[in-house]
């Protein structure tokens, strides 16, 4: 890209077909994606400003907000640190079982929100097997915003190791060893050296299972016993509005939602791009 | 045209009767807690029709929180009739669609409510907390399941339940009624999201002294888990639970199914589903079925939203709007 106009006009490829192509997905994201968000606008903007501001700052919605986001960040945090572990292993290391390993990551993705929050509240729950060990030292996961977190890492765990691993295992040994022979020690190695690296692909996978958490509703209704001002998460208070036919107040809580993870992923996307264009050399 | 294109695929995925076979089909839209009882209520009056007019038609059924269903319908889905949980979802089809008449209440014989049930506490076996009736689910350390009312059409009925209790005792202290229900409500571990959730936490999960539950789903709870397990304890007064059912006009004269869809509803009066009403364990409204079942259905003193609350739609405004009590009680006990 050396001038302006170059912006635009396709890169010279072996195929053609960029105009085609352009116009599908033009196409293709206003119906599937578009169309729906500006019919949620609109239905929003059937509200005044000042009902809008009052129907997404009441302390119930405060309340919720605080832990959709908290726990989708804590979710997403855990994740991108203990996800980058199991990536870790599946792209270094060969053991037995390792297929079946790699088959279960992506067991969250399939499996039905809905079984997976009853599930976990089977497990965590006061009676459940580990929920009540957990009771005996004063922990209760279930029906606390604590379990909320549990319940989003779940979901979250396959967009962190998904992104992260195939960095991993393009990464090339001989790197880690040239810093080994220039003396770096290990922990020096993998922080200057295999970290800056796969950075770029970890907050990717950060921010989708960030935004994957944000929108989870059917395993957070079963674990988190949907307590006002305590357990509540956004799209609980949502379904709360649709109750009472309030399809404006509903929408509006919705547009406040979508904004703000849509701001979220900006932000992250501006981040990752200034480092990919540090690291992204090596 | 592309929208089309999806529309029909996805219809095609919906429906998987045979429209060719000259056969009609007559959509009922209903709430959670009535599939059991549908199944054999529609298998009884197509082969009844059959019986009587020659002509094979299939009830369709479709179940969901009563609250969900209503807005599906709101917007589209072209139920023929609609049974629902509470008369307030039936009124938005009129207010917010136009999709029936106003008095669609006064169309069928006891304000369009074939069946009723009432609200109930369940314990464990042998009742080892010692619940006899409202005031002990408000005592400290007592841990009551119920579902969140404002997700859920049912846990309604039991959260007025609860506070018509309190102002009948108080003798109509609102203030006395508001504490008691903030007692109530914080003796809440859980607030499940539709009462088939609070059963399961009540009765696979084992949390909770007591369950609070309209008597269908007590007594269908007590035949699952058997009677070993836990206990059905009737409280000194409740609340009259009146699922009304209505023909959705507007849908049903497009199918031309006007005619067939009023004689469903009105099957439901007969003995014959009267009695599958009452097996399915909800109240029949016929007295002579009642008291054929009156070993499972003994009598209550039961107050109606109407006569305490003033109607669903007051009700609603008062305690479950955006600020209501139930809103206040969680604000000053957090």
């Amino acid at each position: 890209m050396t001038s302006g106009e170059a912006r635009l006009a396709p890169r010279a490829g072996v195929l053609p077909g960029f105009g085609l192509a352009l116009g599908f997905t033009v196409l293709y994201l206003s119906l599937i994606v578009l169309l729906p968000l500006a019919a949620l606008l609109i239905k929003a903007s059937s509200l005044s400003w000042r009902e809008m501001l009052a129907t997404v700052s009441g302390p119930r919605a405060l309340a919720a907000f605080r832990l959709s986001f908290g726990a989708s960040a804590m979710g997403a945090t855990i994740n991108a640190a203990l996800g980058s572990v199991v990536a870790w292993v599946l792209a270094r290391y060969r053991f037995p079982g390792k297929r079946a390993f790699d088959a279960l990551i992506d067991l969250p993705f399939a499996l039905p929100t809905a079984v997976a929050g009853i599930a976990l509240t089977a497990v965590y729950a006061p009676t459940g097997w580990a929920g009540s060990h957990l009771a005996r030292l004063g922990v209760q996961v279930a029906f606390t915003p604590i379990g909320v977190v549990v319940a989003l890492t779940f979901v979250g765990l396959p967009f962190v190791v998904r992104t992260v691993e195939p960095v991993l295992a393009k990464l090339d040994p001989q790197l880690e060893e040239a810093a080994a022979v220039l003396g770096a020690g290990r922990l020096h190695t993998l922080r200057r050296v295999v970290f800056p690296a796969v950075l770029p692909a970890l907050s990717t996978g950060f921010a989708l299972a960030f935004a994957r958490a944000l929108g989870e509703y059917g395993s957070i209704v079963f674990i988190s016993g949907n307590l006002p001002l305590r357990t509540e998460i956004i799209p609980v208070l949502i379904v709360d509005r649709l109750e009472q036919y309030d399809y404006a107040g509903a929408t509006a809580i919705a547009a406040v939602m979508l904004v703000a993870s849509f701001g979220v992923l900006v932000v992250v996307n501006v981040l990752q791009g200034r480092m990919s264009r540090r690291g992204g050399a090596v | 045209m592309p929208t089309l294109l999806l529309w029909t695929a996805v219809a095609a995925l919906g429906c998987s009767h045979e429209p060719g076979r000259g056969e009609r089909t007559l959509l009922n839209v209903s709430f959670d807690a009535t599939r059991e009882l549908y199944e054999q209520i529609d298998a009884a009056f197509e082969s009844q029709w059959l019986a009587k007019t020659g002509e094979r038609v299939t009830v369709e059924q479709s179940h969901g929180g009563s609250g969900k269903q209503a807005r599906a319908v709101l917007a589209g889905l072209e139920a023929d009739v609609v049974t629902l949980a509470l008369a307030r979802d039936i009124d938005v089809l009129h207010s917010k669609g136009n999709l029936l008449p106003a008095d669609w209440q006064g169309r069928l014989p006891d304000r369009s409510c074939p069946y009723s049930s009432t609200v109930v506490f369940v314990v464990r076996h042998g009742n080892p907390r010692g619940i006899r009736d409202w005031g002990d689910l408000a005592r400290p350390g007592i841990s009551v399941i119920t579902p969140n009312p404002k997700t859920s059409g049912g846990a309604r009925w039991n959260y007025l339940a609860a506070w018509g209790w309190a102002l009948q005792t108080s003798g109509g202290d609102a203030g006395k009624a508001r504490a008691f229900v903030a007692a109530l409500y914080h003796n809440v571990p859980v607030l499940d999201s539709g009462s088939r959730g609070a059963a399961t936490t009540f009765g696979q999960r084992g949390i909770g002294d007591v369950l609070i539950a309209w008597e269908s789903e007590a007594l269908r709870l007590r035949s699952e888990l058997g009677a070993r397990a836990v206990d059905i304890v009737l409280p000194s007064v409740s609340i009259l639970a009146e699922p009304p059912v209505a023909v959705v006009d507007r849908y049903a004269d497009a199918h031309g199914n006007h005619a067939l869809a009023e004689a469903y509803l009105r099957y439901l009066y007969t003995p014959d589903a009267q009695e599958i009403i009452a097996r399915n364990f909800y109240r029949p409204v016929d007295p002579a079925v009642l008291a054929r079942h009156a070993d499972v259905f003994p009598k209550l003193r039961l107050f109606t939203v109407d006569e305490r609350f003033g109607g669903w739609a007051s009700a609603q405004k008062t305690h479950f709007s955006e600020g209501g009590t139930f809103d206040q009680i969680y604000q000053a006990h957090p």
